[in-house]
């Protein structure tokens, strides 16, 4: 088993410039079932184009670089023709908020938002839009979901995923590449690897993925990376004393960082005294998981987890 | 962003929120000329003068150049002496202010330039009181925070009485409710004209941080004045850079008087820089990695000088200016590059770097850690360069290697 997505996953892509392209090409080469594309004003055409990635590893094509989808101009319509069950956004910071809504209204399983530089205030009223609907909105401003081997949906480079027994979490796009690489040197892999985002409102937290990975029978162990910046960690480490049974090791990163500068991130500041390094270093040894000193010890901290 | 108080208080009285009657100055003639017109219309004869700085503390900051005169001052010289005596004590104070260096506690010791005050009315203060609206991360909302405790720092009270800290949660589907407004007011023990007022001045600056997609805005004090007004006698207010482009008229008033130079050139190439103290520079891909490499780096006795993020789809033009930056500084000693290529190749990098030190020149030690895709013809792009580059082969690996190559330096120099 694996969460999130797998290769029974079928996924749509909403916005289709440059860098929905890209990933869309990369996505098929690496397997996973892209059935359509969303566009309002190009309904009725192909999303086609050559894409620079070898395809023809994957089963079942027999050309190699070129990608086709069909185009829909909503995400119901798409949704009921394709039968898709996920969905991802490349759409443009003023008008990704208003796609992630209309996929959860089309009732997908699963958005993940790519976009980076959503409007706080947005997200504040996308996320109340998704209150009670049971679509699970991963992201946004996030690399993605992978299941190696199986399904990936954002902008991870695939090659350095290997399939094994470990659930990753992080807030940081390169610091999941960083914990995945030396998962996969280690020869332990991944089940899922999930990137929930860095900005202040998102959809799925800490605790969802916790929970989803104690849940799932793969999974024999659990990173998790955050960084400074709200309390999020804290709360994960909460779940983690309360309610997990499997191991877990993690990093923070932002140790060093000023109070009140934004590093990167929007959602990663200490202000007021809250939100630092230190005290979510704390709170997670407190709950029993292991903390590397350094994101080049993130490995081996699972390592140490596992026993 | 940040935006100045006089401006703050400027956006706050075109939507009708209560502030006092103020005008901004740039010289020393103009801060005079606003005195006269303040103290006839307000029939107040106090007038205050307020250096205009992004930084809180101004009221307990002092001049560098004048350690006697402090950042804000009420000027009463009206009360006995009329109109003249106001203006000649602001011509006097304006000409201290003007140009000089205020330090306050959040300015840090090099303090900031004051080139604008802002001339405001006196008012007759019977309550100070603290209001904020900002984001709460754990409900996804905006909050409104209130206390009785005016013209305190707000941590402090949180921290050493929390049960005079108010916060209601705002629906984004509804606002702030009246009977939210009204708890506030009741909290606070406001009774009669001056609940009402604070009910409507609430209400209307929620509404504010909805409306202009603020990341906060702060009023401390909020004042109720003896004749039962409510007015934000401060105005901080900070803006969510992600809306902006939705609010051009706001994006006019940011002032880059008020930015470090190397952060404003880092911005304008679309890099995320932020200045620190140390010796080492690093230049990272991805935010997340950028703030594990500084720790890394202090974690093996270092100090890194920066946080420098060229982001996922930087171009060797990027990282020539991330570059320039980072050698500016003179402090650097040397410089780590370390990039995990996900999306972004370490080819491309690669040539970035070498590139850079083509056009910018390298003088102090430079190591590199290249991980991901098309790493090989990254590192072989460096190694035919010919340029004197480390080599590193993980993050703290780099990170020793780095720090060992600054004792070198520091060994031939001696």
């Amino acid at each position: 088993m694996s969460v999130l997505v797998d290769k029974n996953t079928r996924v749509l892509v909403q916005g289709l410039g440059k860098t929905g392209q890209f990933h869309t090409d990369k996505a098929i080469a690496y397997g996973t079932n892209m059935v359509g594309a969303v566009h309002p004003s190009r309904a009725g055409t192909r999303f086609q184009f050559e894409g620079e990635t070898d395809h023809s590893g994957v089963p079942g094509r027999d050309d190699t670089y070129s990608v086709d989808l069909p185009v829909y101009a909503t995400v119901r319509e798409a949704a009921a023709e394709t039968g898709a069950n996920a969905s991802v956004v490349y759409v443009p910071p003023p008008f990704a908020a208003d796609a992630i809504m209309e996929a959860a209204a089309a009732g997908l399983d699963l958005v993940v938002a790519i976009t980076e530089g959503i409007p706080v205030a947005d997200m504040i009223k996308t996320k109340r839009y998704l209150e009670g609907k049971a679509t699970r909105l991963i992201g946004p401003n996030c690399p993605g979901v992978i299941t190696p081997g199986e399904c990936k949906i954002g902008i991870m480079p695939g090659y350095i995923h290997k399939r094994g027994k470990i659930g990753v979490i992080s807030r940081s796009g390169t610091l999941t590449y960083e914990a995945v690489h030396q998962l996969t040197l280690l020869e332990l892999g991944q089940t899922t690897a999930i990137g929930i985002g860095g900005d202040p409102v998102h959809g799925t937290n800490f605790v969802d993925c916790l929970q989803m990975f104690q849940d799932d029978d793969e999974t024999e162990g659990v990173i998790m990376i955050g960084e400074i910046g709200g309390t999020a960690e804290e709360e994960a480490a909460g779940f983690v004393k309360a309610k997990m049974t499997k191991p877990v090791a993690g990093f923070i990163a932002g140790t060093t960082a000023p109070p009140g500068k934004r590093m990167g991130h929007a959602g990663a500041i200490v202000s007021g005294g809250k939100g630092t390094a230190e005290a979510k270093i704390e709170a997670m040894t407190s709950a029993g998981i292991v903390v590397a000193d350094t994101p080049s010890g993130i490995g081996e901290a699972m390592l140490r987890a596992l026993g | 962003m940040k935006i100045h108080e006089h401006q703050a208080k400027q956006l706050m009285a075109t939507r009708g929120i209560p502030v006092p009657m103020g005008r901004v100055a740039r010289s020393v003639d103009e801060a005079v000329a606003a005195v006269r017109p303040l103290i006839e219309e307000s029939g107040n004869p106090v007038v205050v003068l307020k250096s205009q700085i992004h930084a809180g503390g101004r009221g307990k900051g002092t001049f560098a150049e004048h350690p006697d005169v402090r950042g804000v001052i009420v000027v009463t010289d009206g009360i006995e002496g009329g109109p003249s005596a106001a203006e000649e004590k602001v011509r006097e104070l304006a000409q201290q202010m003007l140009g000089s260096t205020l330090v306050t506690v959040q300015t840090g010791e090099e303090g900031k330039q004051v080139n604008r005050l802002y001339v405001e009315q006196g008012v007759d203060i019977e309550r100070e009181l603290y209001l904020a609206v900002l984001l709460d991360r754990g409900s996804s909302q905006n909050i409104v925070v209130a206390s009785s405790e005016g013209g305190m720092e707000i941590e402090k009270v949180a921290v050493e009485t929390p049960e005079r800290i108010l916060r209601v949660e705002v629906d984004p589907a509804i606002g702030l409710a009246a009977f939210q407004a009204n708890e506030l007011a009741h909290g606070l023990d406001l009774q009669g004209d001056a609940a009402k007022n604070f009910t409507r001045f609430v209400k209307s600056l929620s509404d504010a941080a909805t409306d202009l997609d603020t990341d906060l805005i702060e009023i401390n004090p909020l004042v109720v004045t003896k004749d039962r007004q409510v007015m934000a006698l401060d105005g901080k207010m900070a803006f969510d850079d992600n809306a902006l482009y939705r609010h051009p008229d706001i994006a006019d008033m940011r002032d880059e008087t008020e930015e470090d130079p190397a952060e404003l050139a880092a911005k304008n190439a679309g890099l995320n820089y932020i200045k620190l103290d140390g010796t080492i520079g690093c230049l990272v891909n991805g935010a997340g990695l950028a703030m594990a490499t500084m720790d890394t780096i202090k974690h093996v006795g270092g100090e890194p000088a920066n946080f420098l993020d060229v982001g996922g789809g930087a171009t060797a033009d990027q990282v020539t200016t991330a570059f320039q930056i980072i050698t500016k500084d003179p402090n650097v000693k040397g410089i780590f590059v370390n990039i995990f290529g996900g999306i972004m190749r370490c080819d491309v990098i690669a040539t970035g770097i070498v590139e850079a030190v083509e056009r910018v020149g390298l003088e102090v030690p430079l190591v590199v850690r290249l991980e991901g895709t098309n790493v090989d013809e990254g590192k072989k792009i460096i190694e035919d360069s010919g340029l004197k580059v480390t080599n590193a082969d993980n993050l703290l690996d780099g990170a020793k290697k780095i720090l060992e190559a600054i004792g070198q330096t520091k060994g031939a120099a001696r």
